[in-house]
């Protein structure tokens, strides 16, 4: 059997592509901040705020993605909440990486040395500012090696959008493959676009992270 | 009225009180320092001055204002109250300078270049201008201390709190810590040191303070202490301590 590839196919996954890019930044981002917000809950909340995030980061860690994915976006319109492939998709997934992101920043959060928080305190900043100012610099620069692994995770997880008919990478490359029933190769070249991204995304970040790197801290302990 | 005034202070956790009503006062201008047992207490004294720890019971003022008051501004009366504490506690992701600026734009709300200006100023005071942009990972744990020193002292504080500050250091380290304090008591700094330093003790204190068990066992001047304790519990400690520590500093 020969292998055939098409140049035409190119343009449309390149549209799948960019829904791919978009709806990986979108949810990773979303993520990111509720994340931040749960940890700081998770750690210096108590009662029913403790509680809740807690409830919340055991629920999304706890289930499949794709129910959750089913439950909000078919599972909501049953309630006559209609949402579009696309604004299900990515609260499915942010709400879904928020819950994981939550617990790498709490972590880092906690690696941070405990006497600086009394020091910072000592100087008369708040709780806000000493959150702000000493722990999350630190909690960040921390975060970032397995942020990046959660942000290449959810890039390909994305991919289970098209179950709810969204043409991102996966999507546009289905359509293609069943029309030509060149699965194979159609998927091959899938394949291929998805390593690149994440091959990019990962130099990326490494440089990010050597940019900022402190001595101290992380790594370069 | 005295700068400082402790006055019965209480605290415990849990099942264990560590601190039996405390009380004693520091004037401008005055050194005193604590010495006792390990888990006497002496740690959280330093730590309910500031609030760092809330105490149960008793009330602090400083500078005639009631520090244990509900309706002081607590952060105001810590900007106040310099804390240096064993392990340093340097912001690691800070270049010295940085640490030393960061109270002065947070809190003091200065603008960048006025606490750019103090903090080197600081840093020279302590001997270390030229380590104003290593990170406190790359100085050594002397240094570590000193800047923290610089960055109590940037604050322009009424007072500091010294807990243990050379007993993280290592033997040869300690001296160029002292040094720092001695100059400070000297130039009429305010000070309550918790320190195994008898030397220190011995020749920079206007006052020892003997703790143990969460009380005072005694107070007084340091030749009245070291030569002819009222108490024999203190006689026993001191003497157990400058055996340990010698008399360095
Ligand atoms: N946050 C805390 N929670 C519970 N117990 C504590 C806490 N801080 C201190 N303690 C207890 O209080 C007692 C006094 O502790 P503290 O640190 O004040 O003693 P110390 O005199 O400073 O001792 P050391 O010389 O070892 O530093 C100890 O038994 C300690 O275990
Ligand atoms: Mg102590």
């Amino acid at each position: 059997m020969e292998l055939i590839f098409k140049w035409e196919w190119l343009p449309e996954l390149g549209r799948g592509l960019v829904l791919t890019v978009e709806l990986t930044a979108a949810c990773i981002s979303m993520g990111a901040v509720l994340g931040l917000f749960l940890a700081i809950a998770r750690l210096y909340a108590r009662g029913p705020i403790y509680w809740l995030a807690s409830a919340y980061v055991q629920f999304f860690r706890g289930t499949p993605l794709l129910v959750q994915l089913f439950m909000i976006h078919f599972g909501l319109a049953g309630w006559g909440i209609r949402l579009s492939p696309l604004f299900s998709g990515i609260i499915a997934m942010g709400l879904n990486t928020a819950a994981y992101q939550a617990e790498y920043f709490r972590g880092a959060i906690q690696a941070v040395k405990r006497g600086q928080t009394l020091a910072a305190l000592s100087l008369g900043m708040t709780r806000w500012q000493t959150i702000r100012h000493v722990i999350l610099p630190q909690a960040l620069r921390l975060v970032l090696p397995s942020w990046s692994n959660e942000l290449v995770y959810m890039l390909k997880y994305t991919s289970i959008v098209y179950l709810i008919g969204l043409p991102d990478l996966m999507g546009m490359g289905r359509t293609i493959a069943s029309d030509n029933f060149r699965f194979f190769e159609v998927y091959a070249v899938v394949a291929l676009i998805y390593l690149a991204l994440v091959l990019i995304i990962t130099f990326a970040l490494r440089s990010v992270e050597a940019r900022i790197r402190v001595p101290g801290l992380g790594t370069a302990r | 009225m005295a700068l400082l005034v402790v006055e019965d202070l209480h605290k415990r956790y849990g099942k264990e009180e560590v601190l039996k009503g405390v009380s004693f006062t520091l004037e401008r201008g005055e050194t005193k320092v604590i010495i006792g047992p390990s888990g006497t207490g002496k740690s959280t004294l330093l730590r309910c001055i500031n609030r760092l720890t809330e105490p149960d019971r008793g009330r602090i003022w400083l500078n005639g204002e009631e520090v244990t008051s509900r309706r002081t501004n607590i952060y105001r009366i810590r900007a106040q109250i310099g804390f240096v504490f064993q392990d340093f506690n340097l912001f690691t992701h800070l270049t010295a300078l940085d640490n030393v600026r960061l109270g002065l734009i947070r809190v003091k709300r200065m603008d960048k270049r006025a606490a750019t200006e103090r903090a080197k100023r600081e840093l020279e005071r302590v001997g270390l201008a030229d380590k104003a942009n290593a990170y406190p990972a790359q100085l050594s744990g002397g240094q570590q201390q000193r800047v923290s020193i610089a960055r109590a002292l940037a604050m322009d504080p009424k007072l500091i709190l010294f807990d243990e500050p050379t007993s993280a250091l290592d033997p040869e380290l300690i001296g160029e810590v002292l040094q720092v304090m001695i100059e400070l008591a000297e130039g009429g700094m305010t000070m309550l040191v918790v320190t195994h330093e008898m030397g220190f003790a011995r020749s920079v204190a206007d006052e020892i303070i003997f703790m143990e068990k969460g009380v005072i066992v005694e107070q007084g001047p340091p030749e009245v202490l070291f030569t002819n304790p009222r108490v024999p519990r203190t006689a026993e400690f001191l003497r157990k301590i400058t055996e340990f520590y010698g008399e360095s500093g």
